[in-house]
């Protein structure tokens, strides 16, 4: 009891020691920045925006003839209103749920496969990681948004199939990332310490391994949100995304298309939403990396 | 180096193994993985679809099928079209072709884009065009390449009447109007790598740039374009070059909403079109083809890195 005690001492990964509020914390170093904290409030109005929807729409996203067809913004349509006569302020609105959704849901697909098949690889090595790595890579070769499609396209056009499409993209980079810190991590002192001591292989993947490797995966995440919200823009774009009426940015943006030289702003605010969010989440998925790396810091 | 060569192309075998088995297993992903009832929907006549499956070899074993299909492709055999029943090989290869035209524009003008922009920002850190490209970059990133192509179309087609939206002309047709029309996609199929391209080349000449042999060059007296372009450009490169493979395949997979947008048959357009008509065999023949030429790309990669860095080619 007392040598376990021991080495989980030893191994106190740096990653638990972390601070993420207050003081010296890596939210304050994060925001050190002023773009940064720009960005982080940007971000939180879209949560918000997109959480309190019902509260904050005037109009039903789907209801349509609001007013007349194609209106430029006024005060009854602050954006004014689509083809149909949809409010384009509400659907914005209910849209940033979409978003958000996917890009949390699908990065979260990733994480939950790509993470375990790369401590998996990284770990056992041998056999069992030539095969997960030659997959890894065959899934890498393939254009994510050609192969998103093939997968929407082939389980048919939905949100839940938009999400599991860009999720399995997403696997590969998180099981590289995961494999390549398995690697450095375990020939440190605090490992073979674990090992000498009897601790199972299982406990030492999961309880030494894993959250020292963890920061690299944690800024990975936060980018890989922006591609998502990108990608289920493209995908709605295309048509294999979310349906309608369910609003969502990039099928939003499709409609407008067509109407370009009747109505500029029906295509213009979704792509200024998209553009804002994923910046934000790309801003502050880079300021992580910084404050959790201090090397980095002023490149 | 012949033995580097040999290395690298065996090495891409089983990748292209497991591309063969990647996208053959989108079958098993259609409801009940069954193509042609996907095809022509659950209410039709039940001999009907026996037939077609007949027909395909879908009444086989899986693995039967697969077999089939991948011994097709070695002898460059895809099948046929489910919607059109055109030879699936003629058709990706004659629409590659436009993909081709547009991804080594896309990647031409992004590199044209990225590398002086990004030498110039590590030349000169944390100056005004520094920031400057440090927001191209980050905005870049950002931005759906759709939402800049339909900007572009309203500026440039519809509002100024410059360029024409949409259609193609071939290049060996009329060059002239094969660029008019090829500008705007290109533009914004290359944006987006331009940024990261950019971001890339930033810090790899940053992080030569610290070296000794660039304070040796500099207390030679030379010139700072000199020991920028001779001394430090070729090393900050391979970091860059790491990136080209997935570069290409980041441009190719912008390819498919480019080409839908402005009505060019591409390979691009094809596989989003077998994709919403259900032409699961059309959509595996162009995923193969994306995915060879990704592979190649890589392999192309791998060997000027080995140019690049002869330390490469050793170990």
């Amino acid at each position: 009891m007392r040598n376990e005690a021991q080495t989980y001492s030893l191994a106190l990964p740096r990653g638990r020691m972390l601070r993420w509020f207050g003081r010296g914390s890596v939210l304050r170093r994060m925001i050190r920045r002023r773009v940064n904290a720009v960005a982080l409030v940007v971000l939180v109005i879209i949560v918000l925006a997109g959480v309190a929807a019902p509260l904050i729409s005037f109009y039903d996203p789907a209801s349509t003839r609001t007013g007349p067809l194609h209106q430029g913004p006024s005060l009854d349509h602050w954006l004014g209103t689509d083809d149909i006569g949809r409010d384009i302020y509400s659907r914005l609105v209910y849209g940033a749920r979409i978003s958000l959704q996917v890009g949390f849901i699908a990065v979260g697909i990733a994480l939950v496969i790509g993470v375990p098949l790369g401590l998996l690889a990284g770990f056992r090595g041998g056999v069992l990681d030539e095969v997960i790595m030659r997959v890894m890579d065959g899934i890498i070769v393939l254009p994510t948004l050609i192969l998103a499609l093939s997968i929407a396209a082939a389980l048919g056009p939905s949100l839940q199939t938009v999400m599991v499409a860009i999720g399995f993209t997403n696997i590969p980079r998180y099981a590289r990332l995961m494999r390549g810190g398995v690697l450095s991590t375990r020939e440190f002192d605090f490992v073979l310490s674990a090992r000498s001591i009897g601790a199972s292989g299982r406990r030492i993947a999961f309880f030494h391994i894993l959250p020292n490797t963890l920061q690299p995966i944690l800024v990975q995440a936060t980018l890989s949100i922006g591609f998502a919200i990108l990608a289920e823009a493209g995908l709605s774009f295309l048509g294999v995304g979310t349906q309608p009426p369910t609003p969502s940015w990039g099928s939003m943006l499709q409609g407008g298309y067509g109407f370009l030289e009747i109505n500029l702003i029906e295509s213009f605010a979704p792509g200024i939403a998209i553009f804002a969010t994923v910046l934000s989440v790309n801003l502050l998925g880079d300021g992580l990396r910084e404050a959790l790396d201090p090397r980095l810091r002023g490149t | 180096m012949k033995a580097f060569i040999l290395r690298r192309l065996l090495s891409a075998i089983p990748t292209i193994f497991v591309v063969t088995l990647l996208v053959y297993a989108l079958i098993l992903l259609v409801p009940g993985h069954d193509p042609v009832t996907f095809l022509l929907g659950e209410e039709s006549d039940a001999e009907l679809i026996a037939y077609f499956r007949k027909e395909m070899g879908l009444d086989r074993p899986i693995h039967v099928q697969y077999a089939h299909w991948v011994g097709g492709l070695l002898t460059g055999d895809m099948g046929r079209s489910m919607r059109t029943n055109e030879l699936i090989t003629t058709e990706v290869v004659t629409r590659f072709k436009v993909t081709g035209e547009l991804a080594l524009g896309a990647l031409v003008l992004s590199l044209l884009i990225a590398l002086p922009i990004g030498i110039y920002s590590a030349a000169r850190p944390n100056s005004w065009g520094d920031n400057l490209g440090t927001v191209f970059a980050i905005g870049g990133a950002a931005l759906p390449n759709f939402w800049l192509g339909i900007m572009l179309i309203y500026l440039f087609a519809v509002h100024l009447g410059w360029l024409p939206a949409t259609g193609y002309v071939k290049f060996f047709d009329d060059p002239i109007e094969n660029l008019r029309r090829m500008v705007m996609p290109m533009v914004m199929t290359g944006t987006v790598s331009a940024a990261s391209t950019m971001r890339q080349t930033r810090s790899g000449m940053l992080e030569v740039l610290k070296q000794d042999y660039i304070r040796t060059a500099h207390a030679k007296g030379l010139a700072e374009r000199s020991v920028l372009i001779r001394h430090a450009l070729k090393n900050a490169m391979i970091p860059v070059t790491t990136i080209m493979g997935l570069l290409v395949a980041q441009l190719l997979s912008g390819t498919a909403i480019t080409e839908i947008m402005f009505r060019l048959p591409g390979l691009g357009q094809f596989a989003v079109k077998a994709a919403l008509r259900r032409d699961i065999p059309a959509l595996q023949g162009a995923l193969v083809l994306f995915g060879s030429i990704v592979l190649l790309a890589n392999l192309a990669v791998d060997l000027l890195y080995g140019f690049l860095d002869p330390r490469i080619r050793y170990t």
